[in-house]
């Protein structure tokens, strides 16, 4: 089984952010890197499907040159060979771009599963992975919590709202958004470290993968600031007797503060 | 220009490859998780904690240096690295490593024969099997050479009788690599623990290295077969040489203990209010902060460009002496002066700095006291030897 994972390289959790000069993102002068979390899990379970099924694992990952840290670990933990898409732009806050070029960089070579995390743990939009689906043709499952490969179908336990689930049969190809905490992941070993060195990173440029240079440069999603919330305090004493002061918190609670 | 990160002053962290960081990154990883939320009550107990042997061997930590019978072939640099995430944890955890590793595996990997190298090296390296390393008698610590325990060739093997004090992972271990007198010669066997006459008895009462399992050997009329014995060692030298490994090792760990006291009380300083101030923002405190990051940094290069050295081939005993006598001496004095820093918080195991500080009584005493080091580099110095 041929099984691609994306997997996208975000700030560590415990992160001190602060927004950079321009306010159009992070400053990352200060900031470490690490593998999305729920991409992480999708690496280990690519790679558990693997064991158990054979074939082999490609790592996708796209962004600056830093993003070759996570794919190297990747590599170490037992991925097999890498696709790197050179693209510091790629901060664009467009799913559909984004997925675009992972599509295309797919496409090329026809996986049977294609694996993704949920959601990126920086901007969290949870829709590249889907979004791959449909540009593929592919038929494809979100908040994965189990996977069961079976000729050629792949039976899928999803997380619904309030401690439901929904199990889902659908035919491979197939591509699964992945949600954190399905398996346990392994650690990289210092054989698998070395023996990554071998490992081929294929690096090219979306303007490699027969893409329109105009199409991606012109969004439809874009990101105009970010900013650390402000915090605003107002404080209104009410006055009258207690039957009119709980009228008027009743009205405010209601009307201003929309909590009842 | 940013301001240098306070654990790695120097950056050495850009003289790293890739492969050393990636190295350093996944034990640390593993450390982190696994093993920080469990120890302090392994040291409370007196326990060391046996779960982690197989995981050590899986990720490869276990002879990580050595080449071949399932062992990696790792660089010095990045083994170093390991033992100072390790002993970020606890020397307990490092003792471990560094004596399976340094003081088991390479002398069977140096001295034995092909056969014992087969028999007992993938074992070792994938922790199957424990390790300890018998040399210290409760006499002769400093002094080895004038040991008594000694081997007499009998029909069949060799006879072993006397006693071995401090021995560290002493009652876990499958096997000893056992020094002892044949024919006036200092010669090392590998004892299997179940040979007769054979006993590891572990040591009570321990203030420091409690999560470590220290023992003493007996051996009474012990007859081991005479393919116990490792055929390559040469009198004493060839048991400094394993010293020289596991001291190595130590010059790397202390590092870790020194910066997992040295971030925990720079965190705390921060927070702590005194006289409506956090204690950070006073000299005196900020004194103490100066110059251990500046220890630290010292410590850094020192056990940075030894490894380098012993990478080329070009490590003398006596670099490593300087660097196991100053690294062990800084790593103590740090761990005290953050003990210092948190007060009477200080004083409690929710805080590492005096479990660090205890254990590092240890790491200054063991594999070569402080003293010991100083006339290494003495005689090293000045071409006179002050213990003969």
């Amino acid at each position: 089984m041929k099984i691609a994972i994306l997997l996208k390289q975000v700030p560590v959790k415990d992160a001190q952010l602060k927004v950079n000069g321009g306010g159009t993102w992070i400053d990352e002068s200060d900031v470490t890197f690490e593998i999305n979390e729920s991409d992480h899990y999708g690496l280990e379970e690519a790679l558990r499907l693997k064991e158990k099924h054979g074939g082999e694992v490609v790592v996708v990952s796209m962004g600056p040159e830093r993003t070759k840290e996570a794919i190297k670990q990747a590599l170490a933990k037992g991925a097999d060979r890498a696709i790197y898409i050179n693209d510091d732009s790629v901060r664009s806050a467009d799913p559909v771009i984004n997925a675009k070029i992972l599509a295309a960089a797919l496409k090329q070579e026809n996986f049977d599963l294609v694996l993704s995390g949920l959601q990126s743990d920086d901007l969290g939009h949870g829709q590249t992975g889907v979004i791959v689906a449909e540009l593929l043709g592919m038929a494809h499952a979100t908040i994965v919590m189990e996977t069961d490969v079976k000729d050629g179908k792949i039976k899928v336990k999803r997380e619904l709202e309030s401690g439901w689930f929904q199990y889902v049969e659908i035919p491979l190809p197939a591509m699964l958004t992945i949600q954190s905490g399905l398996n346990q992941i392994r650690y990289a070993t210092i054989k698998g470290i070395m023996a990554a060195k071998k490992k081929e990173i294929k690096e090219v440029i979306p303007a490699d993968l027969g893409l329109d240079a105009a199409e991606l440069q012109s969004p439809g999603v874009k990101l105009h600031k970010i900013y650390v919330p402000v915090k605003t305090k107002e404080t209104v004493i009410l006055e009258g007797d207690p039957k009119e002061i709980v009228g008027q918190l009743v009205e405010k609670l209601k009307n201003e503060a929309k909590i009842i | 220009m940013k301001a240098p990160n306070p654990y790695d002053f120097y950056n050495i962290n850009t003289l790293l490859t890739d492969e050393e960081r990636q190295v350093r990154d996944m034990v640390r990883e593993f450390i982190r998780n696994e093993a920080m939320p469990v120890i302090r009550d392994y040291f409370r107990e007196g326990q060391f904690p046996t779960q982690f042997i197989r995981p050590f061997g899986e990720l490869g930590l276990l002879g990580a240096n050595l080449k071949g019978y399932g062992c990696p072939g790792l660089n010095n640099v990045a083994y170093g690295l390991i033992m100072q995430e390790l002993e970020y944890c606890d020397s307990g955890l490092r003792s471990f490593v560094s004596v399976q590793g340094a003081l088991v595996m390479y002398p069977i990997y140096t001295f034995g024969s092909e056969e014992q190298k087969e028999k007992y090296l993938p074992k070792l390296a994938s922790g199957e099997f424990v390790g300890c390393f018998g040399l210290t008698e409760p006499d002769y610590g400093s002094n080895p050479s004038g040991m008594i325990t000694r081997a007499e060739k009998v029909s069949g093997g060799y006879k072993i009788n006397g006693r071995k004090m401090w021995i560290t992972n002493g009652t876990l271990a499958d096997v000893a690599v056992v020094w002892a007198k044949l024919d006036g010669k200092i010669r090392g066997f590998v004892v299997e623990k179940d040979t007769k006459g054979f006993e590891a008895k572990a040591m009570h009462g321990k203030l420091s290295l409690r999560a470590s399992d220290t023992a003493e050997l007996l051996f009474e009329d012990c007859v081991v077969p005479e393919s116990a014995l490792l055929p390559g060692t040469d009198g004493l030298k060839s048991a400094l040489m394993c010293l020289t490994q596991a001291r190595y090792g130590i010059s790397w760990g202390v590092i870790g203990a020194a910066i997992s006291c040295f971030e925990e009380a720079l965190n705390y300083a921060r927070e702590r209010i005194v006289f409506d101030r956090p204690i950070a923002g006073f000299q005196l405190t900020q004194n103490k902060f100066a110059d251990m990051a500046t220890e630290i940094t010292k410590m850094q290069l020192l056990s940075y460009q030894l490894g380098r050295l012993k990478d080329r081939g070009e490590m003398h005993f006596a670099q490593v002496s300087m660097a196991k006598r100053n690294n062990c001496y800084h790593a103590l004095e740090i761990a005290r002066t953050c003990r210092e820093i948190l007060g009477a918080n200080g004083i409690m195991d929710d805080y590492v700095p005096m479990r660090h500080a205890n254990n590092l009584e240890t790491v200054k005493t063991y594999e070569g006291t402080h003293e010991i080091h100083t006339l290494i580099l003495g005689e090293t110095l000045t071409g006179l030897a002050a213990y003969q």
